[in-house]
């Protein structure tokens, strides 16, 4: 008997570890003081990644995309990351639960296993 | 335009594709018929400035293309030379002027994969990019923008591929603040007997696209950026912009080189500009030949694109072939072995028709030559500037005498234009493919041929403030000076490419600047003997009214017989060498000071007369420079330029990037150049000895046992020799007529001249 | 001996490699595609420089699952020689045969000119044809080639004689002004601990000839070839 398989949609958000210079993060950080904005601390640069999948359901799309960012979006030695997991087509659909229902997960590079 | 279906039904349809009722009226006949929205777009984009040179066709006619070294003239995706050894050299230069304004980094880097396209389409492996750069001045946060992101996109896509940055320039000037020109050049290697042709032959034979999928980016970019001047809307043009993809342009090219070993092409094609329409119609009409698309067969990244914008788009990192009948197969191994796509779209057909199909049905009929090759030609009508009647009564006798010779030249040497470029260079890869034997910062870089002695020399030239004023003498310079620079680097000069930046040609003044440019070149190129092979016109370099200064750029080949032997760079060796000039030094008394660096640096004009140019006098100083070289006389060559003697001896003191080392000269100018007071006849004024910017000379350093071997040969070839003076120590020391002008520490000089660039782009 | 030259999608620097190889050391050398899986009957390899996968996602990040890298470190465990030069580096370092990361350059651009590298190590297989303390002359080109690893790491490989290269002055001083990219300890080079991974980001290949004003590079491949023929005493 086949599994129901949802389509989600997830996010990912790779950053540089606490603690490893950003020079990048640091060049935007001077620019913006330079632009004006005084009140600027510190600034990190990371990337956003979003992936399509299929699933049976949340538990196990947060798992996969776990997985995901272990192998392959982060390198655990200098960067660590984050997801969220949510329905595609669920905004689209109007059902009203565009992104109020994001699952997050853990940080995963942290424990850097890979 | 509605993007849905071309051109729509207005009362004046050529209106909505930038044509002419009168154009409009050449289709119908063409046709026999009025055309549909789709064949109007196409006509079009096809007829625009950028695609079909309607106004300059006339004028490019009178250059000289033929030499016996030249296998392949304009008119096909590159121009091809014969260096001998059964080599042939690919390339061409190209603009991306107004894509790179809109979006600078993007705009530069497919500007840079457009050149790259172009060259192996000829089957040849890309081996040098140069890119000649314009900007504002850098005292402005926008134009700092433009150059960063320039400079980096450039890199970025060059780098990436693996070919390597090895030249070009970079100068900056207010007139270019609104409009900034980013010229590519690109030289590739192909086997004499193994050059490919964009031509479509052989009725039943397969079209194939290879690469990228097509979306909907670019459509109009090129032709629409590049056939308009710009105003202040240009920002929302932005989507126009195409994104560049390096990484696929690498494997394309492998895939492209592999299956031409293999023998199963018949023609290849670059999609650039007009995308599928300009490669279709180009490569039909020059083979003689009809095509067949079905649109239905093209890859896409987008769904429910329309027959207008599948024809139209100019997604990057895409190739158009021709592959012979039954070995389609092949063609999709091959690709599929690098991850590329490679669809069969149609066929080739007799009669010299293209037919566009979309689920069976024609959306376009039209003769693809009357696409490619039949637009109208224009004689516009020319007038001369006013401007130049202001400019030529400047008088540089009214100048005030020099001040501090030595605070010009720190002046002169701190001018963005004049300073160091590694802030530029050290931001490309100038050594992959492991040829590089001079570096960027010479006069040219010299590239070694893996496998033969030989070597080839590469350089771009253009001074927009000498074509402003003289645009017959500032374009006639421009070729001189590339070939100069060739000749110091030790290459015998073979032939030109050449990119010709102007405003907009609508104006009479404009076409009058292009036509005396183009006199100009065509006698520089007849005199030095170097044929053009191809190049790019780029028109409408204009931003709210105010036109560019008129910027032909030249792109010039040169071949080294002996590349261990004869290599030369700009930068003094040994203690105890000899220096000397090789041409000219005197006669007029403020020769070389109209145009020149030192009047718009010290002096804030753009004015005078630009230097005079005796072509035969330059032809022989070149013969009489090379010569030395090739006898293994001259420890140094460096071609006299922006900033004049002053400037070009500090320079050759600097040392360069790798194992040349800074180190001092003392030279003594004679007297008699500048005694004014005293004698009768005119004499050089001091500014024009130190900085003005005379042609047709070169400052060498040499062993003193080579002395009379030298001037032995500038006898024989009438060219004027002054010996000047000894490289060592650690100054630079310039005398006239025993009284000292100017001393500094060349370490002083080159910190002044290292630190402008990265100071101003901090 | 037989010398292997990786190629992935995007590199750059193989027909470099492969030229130096062939035609410089005269030896025998084979081009590798990545989708292959065996590296029977070769005796070093190379991963050579380049923006494989166009550098996309993160350097060397792609590449390491490439169906070769299996191979690659099966030829590693069994103590052969393998050298990573530039995006090569990168790779066997996402590859996690060798320790630590490279971060973007700290003045964030791509950097293109010579360096002059302090030999710190002149007993392993890729610098025994090298003084100790002896500086070459090589270029990098690079964007991301600043060396970082965690204190422990960094600590274990200075106490164990594992950082080859070091980015000095011409004189051979290490100085801040002497690093081009910001790497920990200006650290230009690795070994593995069993000493037969080599990771190097400036570009011996292209400094291994008179012609091209630098010959410096050539002793990295020279030392490999007296390494394999066993013309040098295996120490670490």
């Amino acid at each position: 008997m086949a599994t129901m398989m949802t389509t989600w949609k997830a996010r990912v958000y790779v950053t540089l570890k606490p603690g490893v210079l950003d020079p990048q993060g640091r060049a935007v950080e001077n620019a913006l003081k330079v632009l004006g904005f005084a009140e600027v601390g510190d600034v990190r640069v990371g990337k956003y990644i979003e992936v399509g999948l299929e699933a049976p359901d949340r538990e196990a799309a947060l798992a996969r995309v776990a997985e995901m960012g272990r192998r392959l979006f982060a390198n655990p030695v200098i960067e660590q990351f984050r997801y969220d997991v949510t329905e595609a087509g669920a905004g689209a659909a109007g059902a009203g639960v565009a992104g109020a229902t994001g699952a997050t997960g853990a940080t995963g590079g942290a424990t850097g296993d890979s | 335009m509605s993007a849905e279906h071309g051109a729509s039904a207005s009362a004046r349809p050529w209106e909505e594709v930038g044509l002419t009722s009168e154009e409009y009226g050449d289709i119908e006949r063409i046709l026999g018929r009025s055309p549909n929205p789709v064949e109007l777009g196409l006509f079009g984009l096809m007829w625009s400035e950028h695609c079909s040179y309607k106004t300059s066709k006339s004028s490019l006619k009178r250059l000289p293309t033929r030499g016996p070294r030249v296998v392949q003239g304009p008119g096909e995706n590159a121009g091809v030379i014969d260096i001998g050894d059964g080599v042939a050299v690919a390339f061409k230069i190209e603009s991306h002027n107004h894509p790179s304004f809109i979006e600078p980094y993007q705009g530069a880097a497919t500007g840079v994969g457009g050149i790259l396209r172009d060259i192996f389409a000829m089957g040849a492996r890309p081996i040098a990019i140069l890119d000649s750069l314009r900007f504002g001045e850098l005292d402005d946060a926008k134009q700092r923008w433009l150059f960063g992101g320039v400079v980096g996109g450039i890199g970025a896509y060059g780098n990436c591929f693996g070919c390597p940055t090895v030249g070009g320039e970079v100068h900056f000037d207010r007139s270019y603040r609104g409009n900034p020109l980013v010229n590519a050049m690109c030289v590739g290697l192909v086997d004499r007997g193994r050059v490919f042709y964009g031509r479509a032959e052989g009725e039943g034979n397969p079209l194939i696209l290879v690469g990228s999928k097509t979306g909907r980016d670019g459509i109009h970019g090129a032709s629409l950026l590049a056939s308009k001047e710009f105003d202040e809307r240009a920002e929302e043009r932005r989507p126009a912009v195409q994104v560049g993809d390096p990484f696929l342009e690498k494997l394309l090219l492998e895939a492209c080189l592999e299956l031409l070993d293999s023998g199963a092409v018949v023609g290849l094609n670059d999609l650039g500009a007009a995308g599928l329409t300009s490669a279709a119609s180009e490569m039909a009409s020059r083979g003689g030949y009809g095509l067949e698309i079905d649109l239905d067969k093209v890859p896409r990244r987008e769904t429910g694109m329309t027959p207008y914008e599948l024809m139209l788009s100019e997604s990057q990192e895409r190739m158009l072939l021709v592959a012979r009948a039954g070995r389609e197969d092949e063609v999709r191994r091959v690709f599929a072995k690098w991850d590329l796509d490679a669809a069969v779209i149609g066929r080739v057909t007799a009669g010299g028709r293209l037919r566009v199909l979309e689920n069976g049905r024609v959306v376009a009929d039209v003769p693809a030559a009357a696409l490619a090759k039949d637009a109208p030609v224009y004689e516009r009508p020319e007038a001369e500037p006013a401007y130049l009647k202001e400019t030529r009564a400047f008088n540089p006798a009214t100048l005030p005498p020099v001040g501090d010779p030595a605070a010009v030249l720190e002046r002169l040497l701190a001018t963005p234009d004049i300073a160091d470029k590694a802030w530029v260079f050290e931001q490309y890869d100038h050594f992959i493919l492991d040829n590089t034997v001079v570096r960027p910062g010479s006069d040219a870089a010299v590239l070694r041929l893996k496998g033969t002695r030989r070597g080839l020399a590469v350089t771009t030239d253009g001074n927009g403030r000498y074509v402003y004023l003289d645009p017959r003498a500032g374009a006639a310079i421009a070729v001189a000076e590339a070939a100069r620079n060739v000749v110091c680097s030790g290459a015998e000069p073979l032939a030109v490419t050449n990119c010709l930046n102007f405003g907009n040609p609508e104006r009479p003044e404009v076409m009058w600047q292009f036509r005396r440019a183009i006199e100009g070149m065509t006698e520089a190129c007849q005199a030095l003997g170097t044929p053009v092979t191809g190049g790019n016109v780029s028109f409408y370099n204009e931003t709210l009214g105010e036109n560019i200064h008129p910027t032909p750029v030249i792109g010039l080949v040169g071949a080294l017989e002996d590349v261990e032997r004869d290599q030369t760079t700009q930068w003094f060796k040994d203690e105890g060498d000899l220096v000397a000039i090789l041409g000219p030094l005197g006669g007029d008394p403020v020769a070389g000071l109209g145009g020149s660096e030192y009047l718009k640096v010290v002096h804030g004009k753009t004015a005078g007369r630009p230097p005079a140019l005796d072509l035969d006098l330059e032809a022989r100083v070149q013969r009489a420079c090379l010569k030395a070289i090739r006898e293994g006389l001259i420890r140094s060559a460096h071609d006299v330029s922006d900033g004049g003697l002053a400037v070009t001896l500090a320079e050759s003191c600097f040392g360069g990037p790798g194992p040349a080392v800074p180190i001092g000269a003392s030279v003594d100018l004679p007297a008699d150049a500048t005694a004014a007071e005293s004698s009768s006849g005119p004499s050089l004024r001091l500014d024009a000895l130190l900085f003005g910017e005379e042609q047709s000379r070169v400052v060498v350093s040499l062993a003193s046992a080579a002395e009379g071997r030298l001037k032995a040969i500038c006898e024989a070839e009438r060219v004027p020799l002054a010996f000047i003076g000894l490289v060592g120590g650690s100054d630079l020391r310039i005398l006239v007529g025993r009284r000292p002008v100017i001393q500094r520490p060349v370490a002083a000089l080159r910190t002044i001249w290292k630190e402008t660039i990265p100071w101003l782009m901090r | 001996m037989r010398w292997a030259v990786v190629v992935f999608p995007g590199t750059n620097c193989e027909l470099d490699c492969h030229h130096v190889v062939a035609d410089v050391l005269g030896q025998p050398v084979e081009y590798v595609w990545h989708k292959d899986t065996r590296l029977e009957g070769f005796d070093a390899v190379i991963l050579p420089g380049g923006f494989s996968y166009g550098d996309y996602l993160r350097t060397g990040a792609i590449a390491r699952f490439s169906p070769i890298m299996g191979a690659v470190a099966d030829f590693a465990a069994a103590g052969r020689p393998v050298i990573g030069i530039c995006n090569g580096f990168q790779i066997l370092l996402e590859a996690g045969l060798l320790p630590g990361a490279l971060r973007r350059n700290e003045g964030l651009k791509f950097r293109c000119h010579d360096v002059h590298l302090r030999v710190e190590n002149g007993a392993t297989a890729f610098t025994n044809r090298c003084r100790p303390g002896q500086v070459l002359r090589v270029p990098i080109k690079h964007g991301e080639g600043n060396y970082y690893a965690d204190p422990a790491t960094i600590d274990e490989l200075e106490r164990t004689g594992r950082v080859v290269l070091r980015y000095a002055t011409p004189e051979g001083a290490v100085t801040a002004e002497a690093n081009p990219n910001g790497s920990l300890n200006n650290i230009a080079g690795i070994v593995n601990e069993r000493g037969n991974v080599f990771g190097m980001m400036p570009h011996p290949e292209i400094a291994a000839e008179a012609i091209l004003g630098m010959e410096d590079g050539r002793l990295i491949f020279e030392s490999i070839v007296a390494s394999v023929e066993g013309r040098v005493a295996h120490v670490r």
